[in-house]
């Protein structure tokens, strides 16, 4: 699912707002978690998951073409745990997948 | 530092664009249920700028019961991982760390 798909679906699921409106309300929440981020503060939302930010060390890197040494600075990079409730609906569909295999193996060996 | 919440996320479709309460709270609720959903039906969700959120599979593997030391097999389960994209990486690579800014 791209955004313009997530778009369309979420624009389908309600009456009141145009596409545009939907459109723009979805840049907007995107909008906002970039900066959330990028100020160095956390997202939380209960059942789907938690963004924060991970530190990386300072480390030797190299140029892959050069063979060159090169020293990278520390930096922080974006992580995402999901929550509870998306993980065991995510594994719970692979569960019930495995198990329509199974049934399938049985009657056509 | 408080953490962005859903409510927050609300109030700013309500400040900026206009949307009254009862519309921004179920467009936020949407938003997070639709790529729940995608996910669900392991289907990948690219969200551009932003990041993609990406299933894998993972194999059965030994575990151990860290309270009895008990080996116990970790059965095999599909998870989900984001890979931020490089826009999102750039803003918060320039983030100095706490007490930086």
């Amino acid at each position: 699912m791209t955004k313009s798909e997530l778009i369309d679906r979420i624009s389908a699921s309600q009456s009141q707002l145009s596409l545009k409106d939907v459109e723009l309300a979805v840049k907007t929440m995107l909008e906002q978690m970039s900066q959330t981020l990028a100020h160095g503060e956390r997202i939380e939302v209960r059942g789907f998951g938690s963004f924060s930010l991970h530190y990386r060390a300072p480390r030797i890197g190299r140029n892959p073409k050069t063979g060159e040494s090169v020293g990278l600075a520390g930096k922080y990079v974006p992580h995402f745990k999901p929550g509870k409730e998306l993980r065991d609906r995510v594994n719970a569909s692979l569960q019930a997948e495995l198990a329509a295999e199974g049934q399938d193996g049985e009657s056509n060996p | 530092m408080s953490a962005l919440t859903k409510a927050a996320m609300a109030d700013r479709l309500f400040d900026e664009l206009g949307l009254n309460k009862r519309e921004a709270k179920e467009i936020v609720e949407l938003f997070f249920n639709e790529i729940s959903d995608s996910l669900e039906r392991n289907e990948q969700v690219k969200l551009s700028g932003f990041g993609n959120f990406d299933l894998r599979e993972k194999g059965e593997r030994p575990g151990r019961n860290p309270k009895t030391g008990e080996e116990i097999p970790i059965t095999a389960r599909r998870v989900v991982t984001f890979r931020p994209g490089q826009k999102l990486k750039t803003r918060v690579e320039a983030y100095a760390g706490p007490g930086r800014e």
